[in-house]
């Protein structure tokens, strides 16, 4: 019923809205990603929103929906259409020093909602913002420029979404700001909020896995042991060379005592993460890609199913090959793209033998992508990546492909 | 600028002419598997081997829905990863029974070690001194047209006397069957014991008993026909419903045989010979015929599994001291060879081989081969290194 009191409320909101396309997006060149000028921290407002008549209100959003053709050693489930999600964003200026932004996501149809973003900003100072309420945790640069419509790839990236938990948000307090002299920009964000539970090693993956807290709200409601999650970032960024982040996010995640009865000793989760993006000169071809290390405390009598190490990344290579008048797109533009991504879950060696546990996952995905306009994307992806179990046994083969849209609205 | 539609026409429609065939990865040769169904189940049979496939190979258990306390593993695939022998880290521990027919002693923790622990609890531990054994996971393919076949088959093998006087003699395990055990036509029975033929020991009569102990024991789950959970030697409620088990136990009755590779290689085919003339076939029989089933598909089935599914006398080298049933400490039962050469498939790329895993080659596991094998040994060791080297191909090939 909530649910759809607030699907009939955004709703209603749009209805009344009078389109008029921001003006950051109007700056944007049509080369999506590579064009971003803000640093990943304004990833969440760096969006395009429509403004609703006269009121301090603009809303806008994002919808996903692909169709893929994949199989693994010669099997596949045959051809699937989806929609991952549809986002909608509410902003709000309070005043020309408090805002409020929303980001609500519908995922698989609408079969889950949640909301990823619901934070309020008070600037006091470029350098010194107080956000409180649902924040993104910034931890690499992912989790916080996540939308569909940036990329030029179907599936989001593996490391960020099945190591890292992207999207990730809790809730909390923090402060963020930033500093621009010339050429240069600096950022940092440190928050404090709710953070993870015992199901990082407590689930149905078989294997140490951040992102199993996402399926409990009640980290909306209330800590799991009390104790704050930590996520800190810094950032310098260059117009004319690109960005590179540094983040760190950890704390207790186990619920070691429960009514002041100790159930466990307090158990550590760091996470350690680089980001970085450039915009090659002459030729134009943009790069990002982030790595993150995972550092768990893992009970010495579990099970090495759960690894207590961790680490992974991607890198995405895009290049315009054809800007211009295409199909009576005046801006429209046509990349390629590829993007090398891999995945270790469980980094380690067995007790019992001393040999490399497994547990891993590499891709490669090339990919053509087509902009008719900046903000919205037909995107035609070949994956293929080579999966290994926790044994290290013969991987399975899985690829095929997959085409997708995605678009602001 | 205006792009020239015509390139981009071509090139959308060269992307058309890929089949989807095309696209996906190539699945692996048919005889490079082991998972996979026997051939000839019917669709509500196919049903129900899926059912039971999701509950083997993707059902993880956690402390959210079962898992122990006390446990080994999180899976069934965790032991048997694409239905092939187990890894030393999944490796289970047995103890609490030094003589035959004597019961495990429960009160030491008995009869198997429960090594792992979710957060917040403490594993098992062996007391100090006491003897035990310990069992790599075995594959799993093929199993059911071994629990078709009758008792009478597996005794006609039996020779406790060595009557023939070849130094090999076979008994089988006799084992007191648990309460839930309903005894097939094909059974029987010696004074209320029954006929084991799974397990190292062969000390499971069927695989309703395999399955419900592994669950239990292994995984630390409960289920009605096992309701003590392992940590508190109490009942609690089933963790595993009893259709799952029966899917479970329906997809090992159905999974197919290893298909063997290169069958036709001269190499192979000189193997194959010289493995009869040294007398490993004598305990490693080579070809059954199973009788009529319940399930069609198993009716009738010529195979070839290389086991007389009968405990023999090892020596004192695979002695650990420890024992099921009516098994003595130094007896092992033959353990089935099809298979054998996809081992690394499924134990991350090396061989542990023999009941334990000790043997890093197949090689070095008939050189630890003693007792009632000792003469097949050391007739291997008397080959030429060529004659070994066929042997080797054939058990490869398997």
């Amino acid at each position: 019923m909530n649910k759809l009191l607030l699907i009939i409320t955004v709703f209603s909101f749009s209805l009344t809205a009078k389109a008029q396309i921001d003006s950051t997006l109007l700056k944007r060149v049509p080369v999506d990603t590579a064009a971003q000028k803000g640093m990943n921290m304004d990833a969440i407002y760096n969006r395009p929103f429509l403004q609703i008549g006269k009121l301090p209100v603009s809303v806008g959003g994002y919808v996903e929906a692909d169709y893929q053709y994949i199989g693994e050693d010669g099997v596949t489930e045959g051809h699937t259409f989806r929609i991952p999600r549809m986002t909608l964003f509410v902003a709000s200026s309070i005043h020309r020093r408090i805002k409020f932004l929303s980001e609500i996501e519908f995922e698989e149809g609408g079969d889950k909602v949640s909301i990823e973003f619901a934070a309020l900003d008070f600037a006091f100072h470029p350098l010194l913002n107080l956000r409180g309420g649902i924040v993104m945790n910034p931890i690499g640069a992912f989790n916080q420029n996540h939308d569909g419509p940036k990329w030029e790839f179907v599936d989001r990236p593996i490391a960020m979404t099945e190591m890292l938990p992207a999207t990730w948000s809790n809730v909390g307090f923090g402060f963020y700001g930033k500093h621009y002299a010339d050429e240069w920009a600096f950022g940092y964000e440190a928050y404090l909020t709710n953070g993870f539970d015992n199901s990082i090693i407590n689930n149905s993956e078989n294997r140490t896995f951040l992102p199993a807290t996402k399926q409990s709200s009640e980290r909306f409601e209330e800590s799991s042991n009390g104790e704050p999650l930590i996520t800190g970032k810094v950032a310098v960024g260059n117009n004319k060379i690109g960005e590179i982040g540094l983040s760190y996010m950890g704390g207790i995640y186990n619920t070691y005592e429960e009514d002041g009865l100790v159930l466990d000793e307090k158990r550590r989760l760091d996470v350690f993460a680089i980001d970085f993006n450039s915009t090659l000169p002459l030729i134009n071809t943009y790069i990002v890609g982030e790595w993150a290390w995972v550092k768990v405390d893992v009970p010495e009598t579990f099970t090495q199913q759960y690894g207590d190490k961790q680490k992974g990344g991607f890198i995405d290579f895009v290049q315009p090959v054809l800007r211009g008048k295409l199909f009576g797109f005046n801006k429209a533009t046509l990349n390629i793209a590829f993007r090398l991504e891999y995945v270790d879950w469980n980094v380690g060696i067995f007790k019992e033998t001393g040999d490399k546990i497994g547990d891993n996952l590499w891709a490669v995905v090339p990919a053509i992508s087509f902009r008719p306009v900046a903000q919205t994307v037909i995107r035609l992806n070949y994956r293929y990546m080579r999966q290994k179990d926790i044994l290290g046994n013969p991987p399975a083969s899985i690829g095929g492909i997959q085409f997708g849209v995605s678009s602001y609205f | 600028m205006t792009i020239n539609l015509n390139i981009l026409s071509l090139a959308f429609i060269l992307l058309l002419c890929f089949s989807c065939e095309d696209i996906i990865p190539e699945a692996p040769k048919e005889s490079e598997l082991l998972d996979g169904p026997i051939e000839g189940l019917s669709n509500a049979e196919q049903a129900q081997f899926l059912e039971g496939d999701i509950a083997f190979s993707d059902e993880v258990f956690f402390a959210g829905n079962g898992l122990g306390p006390l446990f080994v593993a999180t899976s069934c695939g965790s032991c048997h990863a694409g239905d092939g022998k187990g890894h030393p880290f999944t490796t289970l521990t047995r103890f609490g029974q030094t003589q035959p027919d004597t019961p495990p002693d429960l009160s030491i923790g008995g009869p198997q070690l429960q090594n792992r622990a979710i957060p917040g609890h403490e594993p098992e531990t062996i007391p100090e001194g006491v003897p035990f054994m310990k069992f790599t996971p075995p594959a799993v393919t093929g199993l059911g047209l071994l629990a078709a076949l009758t008792d009478q088959q597996i005794l006609d093998m039996a020779d406790p006397a060595d009557l023939d006087g070849d130094g090999i003699s076979g008994v089988p395990n006799y084992v007191t069957p648990p309460d839930f055990f309903i005894p097939q036509w094909f059974h029987q029975s010696l004074n209320g014991k029954y006929i084991g033929r799974f397990g190292k020991k062969a000390a499971a009569i069927d695989l309703l008993q395999q399955t419900v102990g592994a669950y239990n024991q292994d995984i630390g789950v409960t289920s009605i026909f096992e309701p003590i959970d392992v940590s508190t030697g109490l009942t609690t409620d089933p963790e595993v419903s009893d259709q799952t088990i029966r899917d479970v136990v329906f997809y090992l009755r159905t999974l197919k045989t290893p298909i063997q590779r290169t069958p036709d290689a001269s190499q192979v085919v000189q193997g194959k010979q010289l493995f009869s003339t040294i007398q490993c076939a004598s305990c490693h029989i080579p070809e059954w015929t199973s009788p009529q089933s319940d399930i069609e598909a198993l009716s009738n089935k010529t195979f070839y599994p290389y086991t007389d599914l009968l405990l023999h006398d090892m020596g004192p080298g695979l002695d650990d001291g420890a024992t099921e049933g009516s098994a003595e400490t130094y007896e092992w039962r033959t353990p089935p060879l099809w298979g054998l050469g996809l081992s690394p498939n499924s134990q991350g790329g090396e061989f542990f081989l023999l009941h334990d895993g000790r043997a890093l080659s197949i090689e070095e596991a008939i050189l630890l081969h003693g007792g009632e094998a000792q003469n097949s040994r050391d007739r291997f060791q008397e080959l030429t290194e060529s004659e070994k080297g066929a042997i080797l191909k054939f058990l490869e090939s398997l």
